[in-house]
């Protein structure tokens, strides 16, 4: 009872938020019909799901994508819990007017700093065990080896027995996809937005590549739009090459690692 | 013991033994060696005696928590309704802490008496009762002790019929309140080294517990101890701390802190269990703990919970006792809330503070617009060389880490000048900040140090943000 009036009363002081989709619908969906259709619904709420890029300037984009995506089941008294292992680079930090600005409460976010991508994994078992948080995100920079079959499997297992999303980030250089029970694996990239007037940067794009589905077809590439407005997804009106089954070199050496 | 006073090398601190052979403290070291060729002697280390002292200190408080030094050479313990909870009489007591004393190759003199004041006394002059202690024990200054000498008063036992305001009016107004401190007429109060904690409980084991396992299981029950003492006044803890002595007299102290006010000896438990997982350098038992103490230092109100049957506290369970855990773990500082500030400059705009979050007041995006603030902030901005067509144009292209980046599409200035009203007498360079997007659809936040031709002739670019 007390929970579901506190969830009005978050969702009404930011109203820019979207009005979430069945909350208990047990997945997480794009809400874009191409995308939902290839995850059958959308991607499972009690899976693990990891988000690659290639590159480390590509880091807002993979960062940002699984937070929009956790927004639909994450609110002030189920926050996300978001887990940075350090990655010794120039320090980045997360910045709540730009989380804001996005459609994201920044007080639906808790943020933990750790050292070592060990207490990453660590403090993501643990978190799913709980089972207080709308998702659980695990940021690991670098090659991290300790992010392996086992240490994956641990965590998809605890996100079925919470029904909590694991959500696995990995970003810059050697971030190359390893064997793991992950369900879904994309690689993300920032792509061109559609501009706006006078030429000014748009809405906020994405490149994804769907590397890998467990139990279902991948190689899935199509370019997403953020709208600020409807806190949705949507395809770009222009410019996105939408749905082409792809077979480039980069795809086949994710798929393999599957 | 001799250090260097007055031009000279001299004895500072004797051991019995040279005091017998007619050796005193302040004596300069060549006369010493002339009487006794081939004396021994040591450079003296003040700071190190104190650090020996304070470990006394730390090992005393298995007897009672109102320890403090006196001075540089003694310490005073207040005894009072300890001796019970010890479990020994007083001699047992004496016994116990010479024994111990002994043990660290250290000699003492001990001793008893009602008043901090007449015990340290009694100590130092080696003397059973008050009366018998010698007018030195006043430590006044010498001209008094003279003049006491002359009157025929050797003994305190000698003071103490005679009329106080008589003695006030001949030896100074200070030797009647040190006399009635060492008669034990007036107390002065031992300011302990630690603050006693208002709520504890301690465990003395039969037999020194030499391994670690058992640990926990005692912290449960001590913290059993404490749940019925702070239940009974309706509180809780925010800080517990584990006390741990070891036969040698080492002393260790570990604490935990909750973000909840606590009580359950469990959850206790389980915070020390994390902090004892991660100790950089791991407990030692040597010889064995023989005794441990928990205490409550930071306690506020807590009212009493009926426990609820109908949720389940494994998924409803409130996340505070897994932030406990974390915090505990990796440090206070790991845990980060977002939190707005109404400040200028972007970087100020946004703190991270662990307190849990009010509703806040985040800036509004207009209508139509995109994000035109940064997912993420470098910290510091991360420098950068920038080409473009005029010198306070929009960029065009620019370098960084290595690359290469093409600007495809642009929108700014939106300058930010340097907070003049803060900093009245500071002139800072103002920001002209760009959002960028390059041609693989990256998009940063540009800005330019200082206005063009008015506040710098060069200015240095700047890239500090990664828009998503």
């Amino acid at each position: 009872m007390s929970d579901s009036i506190r969830l009005l009363s978050s969702r009404k002081g930011h109203p820019g938020m979207r009005a979430r989709r069945a909350p208990d619908s047990g997945v997480l969906a794009f809400g874009v019909h191409q995308i939902d259709q290839t995850l059958n619904g959308g991607m499972q709420r009690d899976g693990l799901h990891e988000f690659y890029a290639m590159d480390h300037r590509d880091r807002g984009a993979v960062l940002a994508l699984p937070i929009l995506l956790a927004m639909q089941v994450c609110h002030p008294a189920k926050p996300l819990i978001w887990l940075r292992g350090g990655d010794g680079g120039p320090s980045l930090q997360p910045y709540g007017p730009g989380l804001a600005m996005l459609g994201i409460n920044p007080d639906a976010v808790m943020l933990i700093q750790l050292r070592r991508n060990q207490d990453v994994l660590w403090a993501g078992v643990e978190s799913l065990r709980h089972g207080g948080f709308g998702a659980v995100l695990l940021e690991m920079g670098g090659r991290a080896p300790q992010f392996d079959l086992t240490a994956s499997r641990r965590l998809a297992l605890a996100a079925r027995g919470s029904a909590t999303p694991a959500l696995v980030l990995r970003s810059g250089g050697g971030a190359q996809p390893v064997p793991s029970a992950a369900h879904t694996r994309w690689k993300v990239q920032a792509a061109n937005s559609v501009p706006l007037a006078a030429n000014a940067p748009g809405h906020p794009a994405f490149d994804l590549h769907l590397l890998r589905q467990r139990g279902g077809q991948d190689g899935l590439h199509l370019q997403l739009e953020w709208d600020c407005e409807q806190a949705g997804f949507r395809a770009p009106l222009s410019g996105g090459t939408s749905a082409v089954p792809s077979g480039s070199a980069a795809d086949q050496i994710g798929r393999r690692a599957a | 013991m001799i250090e260097k006073r007055r031009g000279a090398l001299r004895i500072v601190a004797l051991p019995p033994a040279a005091c017998a052979l007619g050796l005193i403290p302040g004596m300069a070291l060549a006369d010493a060696r002339a009487r006794i060729p081939g004396l021994p002697a040591f450079d003296h280390d003040p700071s190190g005696d104190a650090a020996l002292l304070m470990w006394l200190v730390g090992a005393c408080e298995r007897y009672t928590p109102t320890v403090a030094a006196s001075g540089t050479q003694s310490l005073v313990m207040d005894l009072t309704g300890c001796l019970e909870v010890a479990g020994m009489d007083e001699g047992q007591l004496h016994r116990d802490l010479q024994a111990r004393l002994a043990r660290q190759g250290l000699q003492s003199a001990l001793a008893w008496a009602s008043t901090p004041d007449a015990a340290l006394a009694l100590a130092r002059f080696g003397c059973a009762r008050a009366e018998d202690l010698p007018v030195a024990a006043l430590e006044l200054d010498g001209g008094v002790h003279l003049a006491l000498q002359r009157a025929g008063l050797r003994r305190i036992g000698d003071l103490k019929t005679r009329p106080r305001a008589a003695l006030a009016a001949r030896f100074g107004t200070q030797l009647p309140v040190q006399l009635a401190c060492l008669l034990g007429e007036e107390d002065r109060h031992i300011t302990p080294h630690r603050t006693p904690p208002a709520i504890y409980a301690e465990c003395r084991f039969a037999e020194p517990m030499a391994t670690l396992a058992p640990l926990l299981d005692v912290i449960r029950a001590l913290a059993g101890d404490t749940e019925r003492q702070l239940a009974q006044r309706a509180w809780g803890g925010r800080r517990f701390e584990v006390t741990l002595f070891r036969t040698d007299g080492h002393v260790t102290h570990l604490s935990v802190a909750s973000g909840q006010v606590l009580r359950d000896p469990a959850r206790i438990a389980t915070l020390f269990n994390e902090r004892l997982e991660t100790l950089a350098d791991p407990l030692d038992p040597g010889f064995g703990y023989d005794m441990m103490r928990l205490a409550v230092p930071v306690t506020q109100e807590l009212a009493e919970e009926q426990a609820d049957l109908a949720s389940d506290s494994r998924t409803q369970g409130n996340i505070t006792a897994l932030l406990d855990r974390l915090t505990t773990r990796f440090g206070a500082e790991s845990l980060c809330r977002f939190h707005p500030r109404d400040e200028h400059f972007p970087e100020y705009a946004a703190s991270f503070s662990p307190m849990p979050p009010q509703a806040h007041e985040w800036p509004a995006r207009a209508e139509g617009d995109p994000p035109l603030r940064p997912l993420f902030l470098y910290d510091p901005p991360q420098r950068t060389s920038v080409l473009a067509e005029v010198p306070d144009g929009p960029p065009l292209r620019f370098s960084w880490r290595g690359q290469q980046h093409l600007v495809l599409r642009h929108e700014g200035p939106e300058r930010i000048a340097y907070p003049w009203w803060k900093h009245p007498d500071g002139h800072g360079p103002t920001r002209d900040y760009y959002r960028v997007e390059d041609d693989q659809g990256r998009r940063f936040w540009l800005f330019r140090h200082g206005l063009y031709g008015q506040e710098s002739t060069h200015p240095q670019w700047y890239v500090h943000g990664l828009f998503a």
